[in-house]
């Protein structure tokens, strides 16, 4: 495989470009040329056992730690990657890639078709959590790293990583699936659906052509978001957070305006989304999420596996508050591997703060990553 | 003896129960202590179980495969015969329904490691004959209203179970208060009356097949089609 790989400035991200390849994917669709942007953090070691993939969710990115330049902020996963951090960049090599579909630098609907000057748009095939994980498994094999370590990931994530421990658990030592399940359930379908139906139903969008006149749907878009993070939180940490304390006001108005905080901080969520992602590549993320299904296929797949699978080990974490992806879909994961005597642990973790906990101050989590890191590290290096 | 010295003591006679290189799944295996004293000392393959969310969180980060859950609710997720010993130490006495579990322990492994404190211990019975109330002692150190401790039974009590659901005592070792230990098997009279703590390895009374020849299927005493 002849990659190439180059450095973008302003992105501050490694590019990889796969050059007629012919990704066949799921769908059945082929892309010829694809490239993948992402970031990597510590060292391989000599021995090129010490890499490890973190998965980013629905709207994360490659910038897991240090400077996001498109939102000038700390990476999503700042407080868990890093030197002495739970997943230590001292002792591991960590990469992380923007997904296929992504809007961060990887091939997605923003960007150009190949040998064209115009956008994907809505002409970007349909792309699948496998398709991405395909993608990835090309990424780290160019990296000439035989074996992953790990592969972590939470909501999103979680589903490339168990989806790596179905097509390539040869390639993989263990994996972290936080809050996570075997398939993306009605509910969530059904929030998937209102914020497409939000950003689809604004004028602007254009059937996915908006990039032709320079425009964003901003509003459909910020509403697919408002909805999506009421999802992500719970409603004990909502009132915890918020109640019905008011904004910038002693007295309710009697009108439309963001009378109540938690009104305004949805708006402030909205908006600054708007500015960080693609309307497009959010309506074909959601619904590679959707798709996502392995619940009659996943106990066969991994019994009958034609890869060796029995060394995987699987670390399942979820969290009582998280009602998108409850601690029952966890535990059936879970279930389905103890009666087939996989080496799995399970922890749920008592918090308020809903599916967006994992990337929130959990010290139960921090430690028990940090721990089967290391411990599960030290038993192969010896 | 204190409670922990008495579960390390546990331990190691339940490591002498041991065979080499064997699959263990350890139930209410706490942070892992156990598994790791059979990971050592007997090479074993450990799986574990663990009500306690901390505990199960300390077990996970020391490397340990285990899984935070109910043993009363989350054995059926083990598979039939995936172990070669499923421990059950000092917790018989807390299940609901001791009898499903003790049939889930050997639906589960091969053999089954159980051990419990003996409320036939004379202390025991002279506590509750002279005071008239609910006996208080170092091993089961609860007042009636707020122990864990809710099925309380005697040696003769679970030898009688095991008799009834066909099970075999392999090996017992029986402890008295002061630590002094010996076979239970061995020592018939008094044996209820002198134990204080007791560990069983049990597993399933072996049925020879009894061939009963029809004219043309062959059946066991079970009555499993054997051919």
């Amino acid at each position: 495989m002849n990659t190439k790989f180059t450095t973008d400035t302003k992105l501050e991200s490694e590019i990889a470009y796969f050059e007629n390849i012919n990704l066949k994917l799921e769908s059945g669709d082929l892309i010829d040329s694809f490239k993948l942007a992402f970031k990597t953090y510590g060292k391989l070691n000599t021995d090129r056992t010490n890499a490890i993939l973190v998965c980013h969710a629905l709207t994360g990115d490659q910038y897991v730690a240090g400077n996001n330049p498109i939102t000038g902020r700390e990476g999503w996963w700042s407080r868990m990657v890093g030197p002495n951090k739970p997943i230590d960049t001292n002792k591991f090599f960590v990469i992380c890639s923007n997904v296929l579909g992504g809007c961060a630098g990887s091939t997605g609907p923003k960007e150009l078709q190949n040998g064209s000057d115009i956008a994907y748009g809505g002409n970007f095939p349909s792309v699948t959590i496998k398709d991405m994980v395909k993608a990835q498994s090309l990424l780290i094999e160019s990296l000439n790293i035989e074996k992953l370590f790990s592969v972590i990931g939470g909501s999103m994530g979680a589903m490339q990583a168990l989806q790596w421990a179905i097509d390539f658990p040869d390639k993989i030592l263990n994996i972290i699936h936080i809050a996570g399940a075997l398939k993306h359930s009605a509910q969530n379908i059904a929030f998937h659906e209102v914020g497409r139906q939000a950003i689809m139903s604004d004028p602007i969008w254009k059937n996915g052509k908006y990039f032709e006149n320079n425009e964003v749907p901003e509003r459909g878009l910020s509403v697919a978001r408002m909805i999506a993070h009421i999802t992500y939180l719970s409603e004990n940490a909502m009132h915890r957070k918020f109640g019905r304390k008011l904004q910038s006001r002693d007295i309710i108005s009697f009108g439309f305006d963001a009378d109540f905080q938690v009104e305004s901080y949805l708006r402030y969520q909205g908006k600054s989304f708007v500015e960080r992602f693609d309307a497009n590549s959010y309506l074909y993320l959601t619904r590679a999420m959707d798709y996502f299904d392995h619940d009659e296929t996943f106990r066969k797949n991994v019994e009958f596996s034609h890869n060796p699978n029995k060394h995987l080990k699987y670390l399942i974490v979820s969290f009582t508050s998280d009602w998108l992806f409850p601690t029952i879909e966890s535990k059936i994961i879970v279930n389905q591997l103890n009666s087939l005597s996989r080496e799995v642990s399970f922890l749920e973790i008592d918090t308020d703060k809903g599916h967006d906990s994992f990337l929130l101050e959990e010290p139960q989590l921090d430690d028990v990553i940090k721990g089967f890191l290391t411990n599960n590290f030290a038993k192969i290096d010896g | 003896m204190d409670k922990i010295n008495s579960i390390r003591k546990d331990w190691s006679l339940i490591e002498t129960l041991i065979a080499e290189d064997r699959k263990i799944l350890d139930i209410g295996c706490g942070d892992g202590g156990l598994m790791e004293q059979l990971e050592n000392n007997r090479n074993a393959i450990t799986h574990g179980i663990e009500l306690n969310r901390d505990l199960a969180a300390n077990a996970i980060a020391r490397g340990f495969n285990v899984v935070h859950g109910n043993a009363e609710l989350d054995l059926f997720q083990y598979s039939n015969n995936s172990f070669d010993y499923v421990i059950l130490s000092q917790t018989l006495q807390a299940m609901m329904k001791p009898k499903d579990i003790l049939s889930d322990l050997l639906r589960i492994g091969s053999k089954a490691i159980v051990s419990f404190p003996n409320f036939g211990h004379w202390k025991i019975r002279l506590q509750l004959l002279l005071s008239g109330k609910m006996p208080v002692t170092e091993s089961l150190p609860y007042t009636w209203y707020d122990t864990p401790n809710i099925h309380f039974f005697t040696i003769k009590d679970f030898l009688n179970l095991c008799n009834e659901m066909n099970i075999v005592i392999e090996k017992s070792i029986g402890l008295t208060s002061k630590g002094r230990q010996f076979d239970i098997s061995e020592s018939v009279t008094g044996v209820n009356f002198f134990t204080h703590e007791a560990i069983f390895l049990l597993s399933y009374k072996n049925f020879e097949p009894i061939k009963i020849k029809s004219s043309k299927k062959v059946f066991a005493k079970n009555s499993v089609i054997v051919n």
